[in-house]
């Protein structure tokens, strides 16, 4: 499909862009309309540059600019997931000619609904990060000196891996996925840093611990080094908020900007932890 | 005793390889980062990363060329005792990244296997898909992840580094940092930091870095009173996709598979690309450069498209400079055999089909060689001491600085391929020398009127940022465009003397109005304006690093091009005659290494707002310089001279001979 044809005729003059903001954690959201002028190519970071220079709504109101998070802009870095009409996905790759041609009236950004809102587009996902810890999302190497190459691999086994490992825990998958819920645990008063930590990770542990994490436990455990922890990778998905939990929704396959097998991960986990807990019955 | 603790600060892959080996040497850290770590601009890295492996040292390969073709590469201007080492423990750091899961791209049997890249002859380069970057971070970022789990790293993402806390004596003793999120500013005392924060590549508007890389935790330094060295060194690649929020690579790899780079013969022809015929298209890499054609080396390609584009005015579009990179001629089959991937980006972020439309590319900068000056310890083999206390520390003593933020490794060019390396390297060879140095301080605790006072002038900063202003109408956003497109003008591809000293000026004025911004967001949450505002005003000391750097550098050497300082090709017919000229060029060449193979280093002056500059020599200690010739009428009996006379330097014991 060629999306930029230069005799391209109706080209708008203007985008109205329906944001969807909030001051804070806890809240009350408010939806904002912006005008900004068409350019040629933009996507919606580049839009939200323009929102941000001129901080101005459609009816002349002076307003903070919009709060958003992004890195690389060439999706591999995760940063900027948001829900960009009604659909999650990566705002960098989310072309503005695209979203016109869907709807020429307006283009709709409001933040991830499974995180709680840090401000306006902005999540918190730290809890997609600790269900990496969760999971053991690691190889238990001796040491970080010169021991010599790692095992040989079959060329098999690195492109099984390979697509696992390009997972950008950009939470895609967790937004898509019926049973993720949010899970928002707001600081208490005169709390330290390290019991305020504690706490939540023990709220966090309790929920889903969603695709991306069982995907990374069936690379590692692939992994010849990385399989020692298979157990205890296995443990972490047998209790609450593990691979039981799955409703094989299959949104996450659907919406996972990396194309990754995540399905197939869990199928396979599912295996692995039916397996895993059999054994350990009859090692009792 | 008291803990060891360091603050890390940046955690791509020098900031978490550091953090890694610090905690396996039993100390504690701190990592601070503008994103969480695992987003770092390290993921971006595409094309792999080089050592001599069992493979290139049959075809007589060794650790020693790669460490040449690093200091040819770079023109020389790198310190060769860390590229050395660098080299030597290359293959060591593939075996480890190997240990620790990246999934390298395998051979038949299971080996690794490797490609080929620019600037060197052997098959080096390991590579994981084309995310190298990507995969290796992830592995780096697991490790520090299970030493999280354990208790030895507190992570604290999504904080700004504001500056280095230094005592009576100067020695730094911890940092000052804010919380992206609360802006709550808070004073992290530590034995040591480590300065792992990346490239500027934001002080030029738009490059191929990420937003994060704007260059302020290495100006704060710089601000602070570290050397910073080499900054005139940028990098610019010659094919870019040109965005309106960001410039994507664009890999060498579609010229090497047939890729032709045009523009229409008319200015701004308005048919469609596949309209123009033949006869009105300007194939100006093939006429140029009839030997070479669309393959000629990176920096003549970046030169010559930059040429067609502002000098020649034959931009394909009028509002917005690029060429078109035409691979519509090759069969769409076997474009997706050799080039699927970097299609499909092309493809997404353009919506435009590359198999049957012409891409428009540009060049685009995109990594800086220049950064912090480090100090080091020279081994007697020529390569760096083990342990030694020195190794990457700044002039502020127990601040150190490595990976892309730092000065060495790249000299006047880099070399593809070796900057994942130069950071991991130096995020691993670093700890001991970080332990050492801590072990030999005295563990008096840093006063808390230290800690209390630099916090202090950090609020003040941020509460003048907020309402110091009112009634300025200077908005930060609008400021960057126009240093951006300043920066991007006159100190990328071609600098000139008169652009350089009329941006000096217009700089400073720049930097005199971004004291002055005046901001929409006043707020005390998640105020990403007045962060922005801030690493805006530092961004002006590295543009100034930049273009004073380059205005006192009348030389062409590696990405810093003068044409008016170009060495003409001989023009000679008669043998002898062309002798005479070569013998010339040599003298001249050497002359002028007399003056200019030196490091630029600057250290601010806060009375003037300008960095001052002086000159550091160059440790050429194992490999002599020698001229780079490609391309250059005349260059076999050049080399032919240079050769004797090295020769005959060598004899008289000037160097070692390998």
């Amino acid at each position: 499909m060629i999306a930029q044809e230069p005799t391209l005729k109706n080209r708008p003059e203007f985008i109205n862009v329906r944001i969807k903001r909030q001051n804070g954690p806890g809240q009350e959201p408010y939806w904002e309309l912006h005008k900004i002028k068409y350019e040629p190519e933009m996507n919606v970071i580049s839009v939200l540059q323009r929102i941000a220079a001129q901080a101005t709504t459609v009816d002349g109101k002076h307003v903070t600019p919009v709060t958003w998070d992004c890195g690389c802009l060439e999706e591999v870095c995760g940063a900027c997931t948001m829900v960009v009409n009604g659909r999650v996905r990566q705002s960098c790759s989310a072309l503005v000619d695209r979203l016109l041609s869907d709807n020429p009236d307006e283009i709709v950004l409001e933040p991830m609904s499974k995180f709680p809102v840090i401000r306006d587009l902005m999540v918190d996902r730290e809890r997609l990060f600790r269900g990496l810890q969760r999971v053991k999302g690691w190889v238990p190497v001796d040491s970080y000196y010169d021991m010599g190459p790692g095992e040989r691999q079959l060329r098999d086994t690195q492109e099984q891996n390979y697509p696992l490992s390009q997972c950008m825990s950009c939470g895609c998958c967790l937004e898509a996925c019926p049973q993720f819920l949010k899970i928002e645990v707001p600081r208490k008063e005169g709390e330290t840093d390290e019991q305020y930590e504690a706490r939540k990770y023990a709220e966090y542990d309790k929920g889903f611990v969603g695709a991306n994490a069982i995907s990374q436990v069936m690379l590692f455990n692939n992994h010849p080094t990385g399989k020692a922890l298979a157990k205890e990778r296995l443990d972490a998905l047998t209790g609450p908020g593990g691979i039981a939990a799955c409703g094989n929704a299959q949104n996450c396959v659907a919406v996972c900007p990396k194309e990754i097998p995540l399905t197939t991960s869990i199928a396979r986990a599912g295996r692995a932890t039916t397996v895993h807990a059999i054994k350990k019955w009859f090692e009792r | 005793m008291a803990e060891k603790r360091v603050a890390v600060v940046g955690g791509g892959l020098a900031g978490l390889a550091s953090v890694m080996k610090l905690t396996e040497l039993g100390v504690k850290v701190d990592l601070f980062s503008l994103t969480p770590v695992k987003r770092s601009h390290s993921v971006c890295a595409q094309g792999g990363i080089n050592s001599c492996n069992d493979q290139t040292r049959q075809l007589g390969d060794s650790e020693w060329k790669h460490f040449d073709d690093t200091v040819y590469g770079g023109d020389f201007l790198n310190h060769q005792p860390p590229v050395k080492e660098m080299a030597m423990w290359a293959p060591k750091v593939i075996d480890l990244m190997d240990r620790l899961g990246v999934p390298f791209n395998r051979t038949g049997e299971g080996f690794i296997d490797r490609r080929r890249f620019g600037g060197t002859l052997y098959k080096r380069t390991a590579f994981a898909g084309a995310t190298t970057g990507q995969q290796l971070l992830y592995a780096l970022d697991e490790q520090v992840r299970r030493q999280e789990a354990e208790g030895m790293v507190r992570k604290y993402e999504f904080w700004d580094f504001l500056r280095p806390i230094l005592d009576e004596q100067g020695n730094c003793r911890g940092i000052v940092a804010q919380d992206m999120v609360s802006m709550e500013i808070r004073s992290f005392p530590a034995d040591a930091a480590v300065m792992a924060t990346g490239g500027c590549g934001l002080v030029y508007g738009r490059s191929t870095m990420s937003v994060f890389c704007n260059g302020s935790a290495a100006s704060r330094c710089f601000q602070a009173g570290a050397k910073y060295a080499n900054g005139e060194f940028i990098q610019v690649h010659p094919t870019a996709i040109p965005g309106a929020d960001k410039l994507r690579l664009m890999s060498e790899s579609a010229r090497g598979e047939g890729g032709r780079v045009w523009v229409p013969r008319k200015a701004q022809d308005p048919r469609a690309p596949q309209e123009i015929p033949d006869s009105d298209r300007y194939y100006f890499l093939e006429e140029r450069y009839p030997e070479y054609g669309n393959l000629v080396p990176r920096d003549i390609a970046t030169r010559e498209i930059f040429d067609i584009c502002v000098n020649e005015g034959l931009s394909v579009e009028d509002d917005r400079m690029c060429v078109y990179l035409d691979l519509t001629h090759i069969p769409a089959a076997e474009l997706d055999r050799k080039l699927g991937g970097i299609l499909e980006i092309y493809e997404k972020f353009q919506g435009v089909d590359p198999r049957v439309e012409p891409m428009k590319i540009f060049p685009a900068v995109h990594y800086s060689m220049g950064g912090l000056w480090a100090d080091y310890v020279k081994s007697s083999d020529g390569g760096l001491e083990p342990g030694a206390p020195e190794n990457h520390m700044t002039n502020i003593p127990g601040l150190y600085a490595i990976g892309e933020c730092d000065y060495h490794y790249h000299g006047g060019n880099r070399l593809g391929a070796n900057s994942l390396l130069s950071c991991i390297f130096t995020g691993l060879f670093t700890g001991p020398s970080i332990v050492n140095y801590i072990d030999s301080q005295p563990h008096d605790a840093v006063s808390q009127e230290l800690l209390d006072s630099a916090r202090q002038a950090e609020i003040d900063r941020h509460q003048h940022l907020l309402t110091g202003n009112e009634g300025s109408e200077e908005n930060p956003y609008l400021i960057h465009q126009e240093l951006g497109d300043l920066m991007t003008r006159v100190a990328t591809v071609v600098r000139k003397n008169d652009q350089l000293t009329e941006a000096l000026v217009k700089v400073d004025e720049l930097h005199k109005r971004a004291m002055k911004v005046n901001l929409s967001d006043t707020g005390g949450w998640t105020n990403q304006n007045v962060l922005f505002a801030k690493a805006l005003q530092d961004m002006f000391p590295l543009a100034k690093c930049i273009l004073k750097g380059a205005l006192q550098r009348d030389e062409c050497r590696g990405a810093h091009y003068k044409p008016e300082f170009q060495k003409p090709p001989l023009t000679a017919e008669d043998p002898a005659e062309r002798r005479r000229q070569a013998e010339a060029w040599c003298d001249e060449f050497e002359a002028n290494n007399e003056r200019y193979l030196k490091s630029t280093i600057a250290t601010w002056n806060a009375d003037t707002m300008q960095p001052d500059l002086t000159y550091e020599d160059v440790d050429t200690s194992s490999i002599p310089p020698r001229p780079r010739l490609y391309g250059l009428v005349g260059a076999d009996i050049i080399e032919e001279v240079w050769q004797e006379r090295a020769k005959a330097k060598a004899e008289a014991g000037q160097y070692a001979t390998t």
